[in-house]
């Protein structure tokens, strides 16, 4: 693809290049950086995911067979927060992209290496306020702090996680600022717009949604404790507020925060495809302006969570249709990944069989989104688990296969070795299943009317809740397989060597793991993206 | 690519317009201005951001870039508000329900 300088020969890189906890906590290597959030959201991914098992086994009997039902309102609401605004907003563009966007794009960092730094602890801080409102006694609003509920009725501990989500909020800004930066400014020489690798116009899209979204999310959670606090009047209407406003300016934010989430991992598929099927991908400038596509309609389309809310009935109508919109570019990537297998050279590796699971599993939560667009099917389906097994495919299923396939496919770039594969596919495969188990039997109770958030049910959905349950221990033990050989390989595993898959892209054409300094000499890039099947690069 | 040095004159005159603008939204307060309040008050501080923006935050010597950049968040902005507004005036338009038993839909039994 390019020229590189020869790899260098004294072993020296990243991870050895200094030592002690000291040169971790104040390095503003992009790729040190992005090692604290993997260690960090991995973290909070635990204990979210440990709610959910615990809500999952209550479900095993209509009574309930474990918790409170004050305990399990806490559970949900502590599951929902943890994992929407610490582990899948920042799972894929704090790691992968703080660690990949520097040098896909031949630069030797990010363009503010230190506000880098610094938005990992505000992360940090972010997070330990929520941990406290956790401790303190949880919350009971749901991830999404709906008010009067919020406002009015909520126990205190809402302040210290909205505060929480508000600062955390700011370490997303300054991350979306650095990339859209690092993306405009530091290409490589010969690097142009559309020879970018596909990962990048997907996270230049999410760091734009970023950018312009998480902004309306602070201000609505801080109007939020202004009215808790001081009983200004926005949402509350005896203080001649309305609650409905609140929904607009949450779901404002909070519908492109899906995109935040599914953005990055389309990216990482696109790179998987082509890498895993030896081609070019189909339609370049499709998939790319697909994703721009996709940010921008996804602020278009927030009305469709509130079409029973009180919501005008006209609002709703152009809301579900803009909704409808944002169903073609995502159709445009599900087909141009599709086309690219066409002929391809295609080979099951593990980073390809998450790649093949993301694929089918986001053209499910994508298709029943459409049911829930449509204003008519929506008053039967709004608030019941329909809902729930919709959006976990897009955000389990597709978001979270994306991040695991990445995971697997940098792996080797990150610590410089390698996993067990057979292990590997074996995860993919036990995690497929286990999702599917799991959130298939929720579209059937939604569909006959089961309510989410209730934590007791009728005894005649109670088969498919312990199918639903059965599936969740299936998955856990299908996260825990690759955390296990993940460590393994640090210590055990193979050497990677620069290049185990044979793919293209300038992270390829350094050692694994690489110097401090990403590349000796600055790259010059020669080759469109993805020129497979093409001749060995040519060196100047 | 360098920073555009500005003159400390050009600063101490935007923050002496912003403090006389604040002290201008001060006094309109106390006049009764019917449904106009809000709008005074709105343009006064859109002229109190639009001076931050261009001076302090160097908009007017930037690139085209950033106007791009500028004008987008604006455009953002007027999304937020537009399609917010297009469930707030429009809820009148819904008929109201009739009470129960009074409805003109009839059933075939």
């Amino acid at each position: 693809m390019s020229t590189t300088a020869v790899a260098p020969t004294t072993g020296v890189n990243y991870l050895n290049a200094q030592y002690g906890i000291r040169s971790w906590l104040l390095t503003t290597d992009h790729k040190r950086i992005a090692l604290l959030y993997l260690g960090s959201v991995t973290f909070f991914f635990l204990i979210g995911g440990a709610a959910a098992v615990l809500m999952r086994l209550h479900l095993i009997e209509p009574q309930g067979a474990l918790l409170e039902p004050a305990t399990y309102n806490k559970m949900f609401s502590m599951h929902g927060i943890i994992m929407v605004f610490f582990f899948l907003i920042p799972s894929i563009p704090a790691v992968m992209g703080n660690f990949l966007v520097p040098m896909m794009v031949g630069a030797r960092d990010l363009a503010f290496p230190r506000l880098n730094l610094l938005s990992w602890y505000v992360y940090i801080v972010g997070g330990l306020f929520t941990l406290y409102a956790v401790v303190a006694g949880g919350v009971d609003t749901g991830w999404t702090f709906y008010t009067p509920l919020s406002t009015t009725y909520a126990n205190g501990n809402v302040m210290a996680a909205a505060l929480g989500v508000f600062i955390t909020g700011f370490s997303s800004i300054l991350t979306g600022l650095n990339f859209v930066v690092t993306i405009h400014k530091m290409r490589a020489p010969g690097l142009t717009w559309f020879r970018l690798p596909l990962f990048l116009w997907a996270i230049y899209a999410t760091s734009i949604i970023m950018i312009l979204g998480t902004p309306v999310l602070a201000i609505t959670l801080l109007l939020v404790a202004l009215e808790r606090t001081f009983h200004v009047g926005i949402f509350d209407p005896a203080l001649g507020g309305d609650p409905i406003l609140f929904q607009h300016l949450f779901w404002f934010y909070s519908h492109p925060a899906v995109y935040i989430m599914i953005l990055p991992s389309m990216g990482v598929v696109s790179e998987l495809v082509t890498c895993f099927s030896r081609k070019r991908i189909f339609g370049y400038s499709f998939v790319a302006f697909s994703s721009v596509a996709i940010a921008v309609i996804s602020f278009l389309v927030w009305g469709h969570h509130m079409f029973v809310s009180g919501q005008s009935v006209y609002a709703g109508l152009v809301f579900s249709a803009l909704s409808f919109a944002v169903a073609i570019p995502s159709a445009i990537k599900v087909f141009n990944w599709t086309a690219t297998l066409y002929k391809g050279s295609v080979s099951y590796q593990a980073p390809m069989l998450y790649a093949l699971g993301f694929i089918g599993l986001f053209t499910m939560g994508g298709l029943t989104g459409l049911f829930l667009a449509s204003l008519a099917t929506d008053i039967h389906l709004h608030d019941t688990y329909f809902v729930i097994a919709h959006f976990h495919y897009i955000m389990v299923g597709g978001a979270l296969m994306g991040y695991l396939g990445g995971l697997h496919f940098w792996w080797p770039k990150m610590t410089g070795r390698l996993y067990p594969d057979g292990w590997a596919r074996f995860s993919a495969l036990v995690i497929f299943i286990g999702f599917n188990l799991t959130f298939f039997p929720q579209y059937i109770l939604g569909y006959l009317g089961m309510p989410r958030r209730y934590a007791v049910y009728p005894e005649e959905f109670q088969v498919l809740n312990v199918m639903s349950s059965a599936g969740a221990s299936i998955l856990a033990v299908g996260y825990l397989i690759p955390l296990v050989y993940f460590i393994w390989s640090i210590r055990y595993g193979p050497p990677a060597g620069p290049n185990p898959w044979g793919a293209k892209g300038l992270e390829w054409e350094t050692p694994s793991p690489p110097p401090t300094e990403n590349f000796e000499e600055v790259p010059v890039v020669e080759e469109e993206a993805y020129a497979y099947g093409e001749k060995e690069a040519h060196v100047v | 690519m360098a920073a555009h040095v500005v003159a400390k004159k050009t600063y101490f005159t935007v923050f002496a317009t912003l403090i006389g603008l604040t002290a201008l939204t001060t006094y309109v307060a106390t006049i009764d201005l019917g449904p106009l309040n809000i709008v005074v008050a709105l343009l006064i501080a859109m002229c109190k951001a639009s001076l931050v923006v261009l001076f302090f935050m160097h908009l007017r010597w930037s690139s085209r870039l950033m106007h791009v950049v500028g004008v987008a968040a604006l455009f953002w902005l007027a999304i937020l508000l537009a399609l917010t507004l297009s469930d707030y005036r429009t809820r009148p338009w819904t008929p109201a329900g009739k009470p129960w038993g009074t409805s003109n839909i009839q059933f075939n039994r």
